[in-house]
């Protein structure tokens, strides 16, 4: 059925006050071909999408925060096995790679920069540089792991107490200066691993993940993306990435820093 | 049926189905399959979680005819363990979460907002595709030998001592949580930023307002079950130690976190249940909602509270009395938003010009069972009640009359509600008043008598019961036969529906909101110019001006038809 | 009401990420100069004991997250919506955390 005129007529003149996202938008016809069938302008799309990716970081503050609880619920119950624990990780590696992390985070947020404005060289190595530290975080999260294993200090059926009861049979221990830990504590050191485990792992997973998109973004940026007016998927996983670094700040405070004196 | 439109629409004539509409766009099935098409996906979760209900409805089934006798003599105990752990995770994860969000939200938001599709349509699909891998996996789970634990998954039971398949069953609600996820993002930057012109805060449907509650609680709530999934499943197949009482772990951690989720999202399965009440209670009085504000914001404060009460499940469970009295006062104060919807929408009929159409009957049974339902979850919030009254059938009727009673009423309203705009064709009216009638007889023959039972002691989850406790439990085997004619019947008819109903025109029911702008199937672009909202929701003398108005113009245009019809075409189309 | 739109995005440059980034460097050589001194404890009543280390690592450590926040993340020149939606997940974060210890600190009290 028909509108009568006055109506149409009105209802342009509401659209054309209320959104000027709109108004502007009818006066450009020509769409930038990034811009989705859906939405009325690229302002529109970018504010929905860096906005869903707060909310997607929200979900995952919240992944993370059962993990916490669990770890300041048993860091209380078993302060001393919790301290034990965390003499048998290493603080050089650790600050090493928070600083790596953090290093990575830097050259995120100047990949977002130089996409922004357009630079299309400087993306791509800022993009590659933040790739090869990500590689290089896990590389050393790998050497961690690869001693904890060594040690049986991997939670389950092989998990070893000699480091915990026999403290001077372990360099990290002896020079942490630790005495024997009752069985009781000892065993609860299990639990302080499993969190270790727990927690740098899902953080290591979230790594993987952005360092698969990354490799896809920096394939991308080389054939000429990102940098043409459209920044919004570099600035959604810059996001993404440090928040990363976030968690990992948080982790590297609580896991290796317990009590060092 | 006249069209009221506010905008125009191509030429339909009057005799049939627009022939331009979502669902004949494309055709094939992998115009489905790859579809972006809100709609369109709404659909598809129409079908997935239809399926999930028959498989979990069959489970109940058996339980019940299991139950009819005192002796287990149908099915063997660790049969029944698995019956009830299947229909409390199907119909948990797999129906009542999704079902009212994931269709009727999918299918209405960005039409009641006057979008074209939602924020993130891709992911929209995506998380179509979840929910059905996730649902996959839980079909897996049942055909390999099922699972035991119960829906709540309660270590250390289920992370040491039963040998079935746990960690498939947590994987499954693992990959569907991510769907939850996604719908519920979607869903709040739709509403954020979608909006059409005009279409304020305060004109949005009430209809919104409680989907935008559910989805805060979506996003908040659903990545605390996926990470309590993820450490019951690496619990069981590496030995870490975080619920194991053995290894120095509290299992009383993993209630917590299990009911930091489970708790919001009892939420999630009756604020989208409200917010289909709010419309359909306002359109069959022909009343605006009494207290706007109010039913918006108690939407909000239904979502917010949530979050505050989760322990109340856990007051047998040696948490403390302490905490435990804080919880049991949160419990309660939940109960002041949700009176508050129920004394708004008594207060809404006040002198409406009240239809009985099929889909205000369903809202009449929703507001009866939620009530019943509502106020014995305040009894349940009573720290001595409670434990009196624990793991018996009087909990397991009470959140049945909050979640069948009240969220399978509500969702039967929606849906026929807007089946016509969805479909184009109308339900067969008397057969729907009909099916309506049964599904409350049903429903109260089934669990009311569970009430009782409850409070005599019957604990839950036992398929051996004293005799004395059997004739309630015939009359609720009985009942249960009665609820399942009053499923299976709107099933048929609006089936027969689809291809021999009325065709119901652009808006059947004279309803305000900007879906019934539009034709019915509506377009895959929903409106055919950027719709805009020059009046407040539920405005039926917006509504009247607007007849007349079309009428006038009618008139106008069968004495001078040759000049009407070019202007239609010359409205712009917006995008 | 729509949020849309806030003008031209504000653009913050290589020399204020330079400036972030030393200032997370120090941050983090503090952290961990700050865990090898005993910082000593508050006590606050015979069975409650506040030690400082735990306090300060988390205090430097927030100080680090919020600085990633308001400038590698750009959160400073952000629209109000993203601050909630950030309000909203530290306070849900919280709401966890608290709600749960409400539990766990009183669960043995009066059983002494």
């Amino acid at each position: 059925m028909p509108d009568s005129p006055a109506m149409t007529h009105g209802t342009q003149e509401l659209a054309n006050s209320a959104d000027p996202g709109n108004a502007a938008n009818s006066a450009h016809p020509e769409h930038p071909p990034y811009l989705l069938h859906h939405f009325e302008s690229a302002g529109q799309q970018a504010d929905a999408a860096g906005f869903a990716m707060w909310l997607f970081l929200l979900t995952e503050v919240m992944f993370f925060s059962g993990l916490f609880t669990a770890y300041l619920i048993y860091r209380n119950w078993y302060y001393r096995a919790f301290v034990a624990g965390s003499h048998q990780l290493s603080v050089v590696w650790g600050t090493t790679n928070t600083a790596v992390l953090i290093l990575s985070s830097f050259t995120m947020a100047m990949a977002v920069w130089c996409s922004k404005t357009g630079r299309r060289r400087e993306l791509t190595l800022c993009l590659t540089l933040t790739f090869l530290l990500g590689l290089g975080f896990l590389g050393i999260k790998g050497i961690e792991y690869h001693e904890k294993f060594e040690k049986h200090h991997v939670p389950g059926r092989h998990y070893s107490l000699q480091s915990f009861l026999y403290p001077d049979s372990d360099a990290a221990a002896r020079a942490a200066g630790d005495r024997p830990l009752p069985l009781d504590d000892a065993r609860h050191t299990e639990v302080y691993f499993s969190l270790y485990f727990l927690m740098t792992g899902m953080h290591a997973a979230h790594m993987v993940i952005g360092l698969c998109i990354l490799g896809f973004m920096i394939l991308r940026a080389r054939a000429g993306a990102y940098t043409a007016g459209h920044a919004t998927f570099v600035e959604n996983f810059g996001l993404y990435w440090h928040f990363i670094d976030i968690v990992w700040i948080y982790l590297f405070a609580l896991l290796y820093l317990i009590s060092r004196h | 049926m006249s069209a009221n439109t506010i905008i125009s629409l191509p030429d339909q004539g009057t005799a049939g189905v627009p022939k331009k509409n979502y669902l004949t766009q494309e055709n094939g099935l992998l115009s489905w399959l790859l579809t972006r098409d809100h709609k369109r996906i709404a659909i598809l979760y129409l079908l997935t979680t239809g399926f999930f209900f028959v498989i979990g409805g069959m489970a109940a089934a058996i339980i019940r005819l299991e139950l009819l006798t005192p002796t287990g003599d149908l099915v063997a105990s660790d049969t029944y363990n698995k019956l009830f752990s299947i229909h409390g995770i199907i119909m948990v994860f797999f129906f009542l979460v999704p079902i009212a969000p994931a269709v009727l939200g999918n299918f209405l938001i960005p039409m009641m907002i006057g979008a074209k599709d939602v924020a993130l349509p891709r992911i929209n699909l995506l998380s179509w595709y979840l929910f059905t891998i996730g649902g996959c996996v839980e079909l897996y789970m049942m055909i390999v030998g099922g699972v035991d634990t119960g829906w709540t998954f309660t270590t250390p039971l289920s992370t040491h001592y039963v040998n079935t398949n746990v960690i498939a069953a947590a994987m499954g609600i693992f990959i569907a949580g991510f769907s939850s996820i996604l719908t519920g993002l979607n869903f709040i930057v739709t509403i954020h930023k979608m909006r059409a012109p005009g279409m304020t805060w305060f004109r949005l449907p009430l209809f919104i307002w409680s989907y935008y509650g559910t989805s805060i609680i979506f996003v908040l709530a659903t990545p605390v079950i996926a990470i309590t999934m993820v450490l019951i499943m690496l619990e069981r197949v590496t030995g870490i130690g975080v619920f194991d009482p053995a290894k120095g772990g509290d299992p009383l951690l993993f209630q917590h976190l299990f009911w930091f989720y489970s708790h919001p999202a009892v939420y999630v399965m009756i604020l989208p249940g409200m917010g289909i009440i709010s419309e359909v209670i306002s359109n069959f009085s022909r009343k605006r909602v009494f207290g706007y504000t109010a039913v918006a914001f108690s939407s909000v404060a239904i979502a917010v509270f949530s979050f505050f009460v989760w322990a109340h499940h856990m007051f047998i469970m040696g948490i403390s009395t302490y905490s435990a009295l804080v919880f049991s006062l949160f419990s309660m104060l939940v109960a002041i938003p949700s009176a508050i919807k129920v004394f708004n929408w008594s207060a809404t009929l006040y002198k409406g010009s009240i239809t009985f159409d099929t889909p205000m009957l369903y809202a009449f049974g929703f507001i009866g069972l939620f009530t019943i339902g509502g106020c014995t979850g305040v009894m349940l919030a009573t720290l001595g009640v409670d434990i009196h009254v624990t793991e018996t059938y009087f909990i397991v009727a009470h959140f049945h009359y909050v979640m069948v009673g009240g969220m399978v009423s509500a969702f039967m309203a929606g849906l026929h509600f807007w089946w016509p705009k969805m479909t184009g064709r109308m339900y067969p009216e008397s057969l729907g008043r009909l099916a309506a009638v049964i599904l409350f007889i049903g429903f109260n023959l089934t669990f009311f008598p569970q009430f009782i039972l409850g409070y005599l002691g019957m604990p839950r989850r036992y398929h051996f019961y004293p005799p004395e406790f059997q004739v309630l439990n015939v009359f609720s085997t009985a009942g249960a036969s009665i609820l399942a004619i009053g499923y299976l019947l709107p099933v048929l008819y609006l089936i027969w529906s689809l291809k021999y109903g009325a065709i119901a025109g652009n808006n059947p029911w004279q309803a305000t909101g900007l879906e019934w702008q539009t034709q019915s199937p509506p377009l895959t672009e929903n409106f055919t110019v950027m719709p805009v909202m020059d009046h407040e929701a539920y405005d039926y003398e917006w509504l009247e001006r607007q007849t007349l108005a079309s009428q006038n113009l009618e008139n106008q245009s069968q004495a001078n038809q040759s000049q009407v019809r070019p202007k239609e075409t010359e409205v712009p189309r917006a995008g | 009401m729509n949020e849309q739109n806030e003008g031209a995005p504000h653009i913050i440059g290589p020399r204020v990420y330079v400036v972030i980034l030393f200032a997370l460097l120090a941050g983090t050589a503090l952290t961990v100069a700050a865990s090898f001194v005993d910082l000593g404890a508050w006590h606050l009543t015979p069975t409650l004991t506040i030690s400082w280390n735990p306090v300060v690592a988390l205090a430097i450590a927030t100080s680090k997250a919020v600085l990633v926040v308001l400038y590698f993340m750009h959160v400073r020149y952000s629209s109000k919506l993203t601050w909630l939606a950030i309000v909203a997940g530290i306070f849900m974060f919280l709401t966890l955390i608290l709600m749960t210890l409400s539990d766990y600190v009183s669960r043995a009290w009066g059983n002494w």
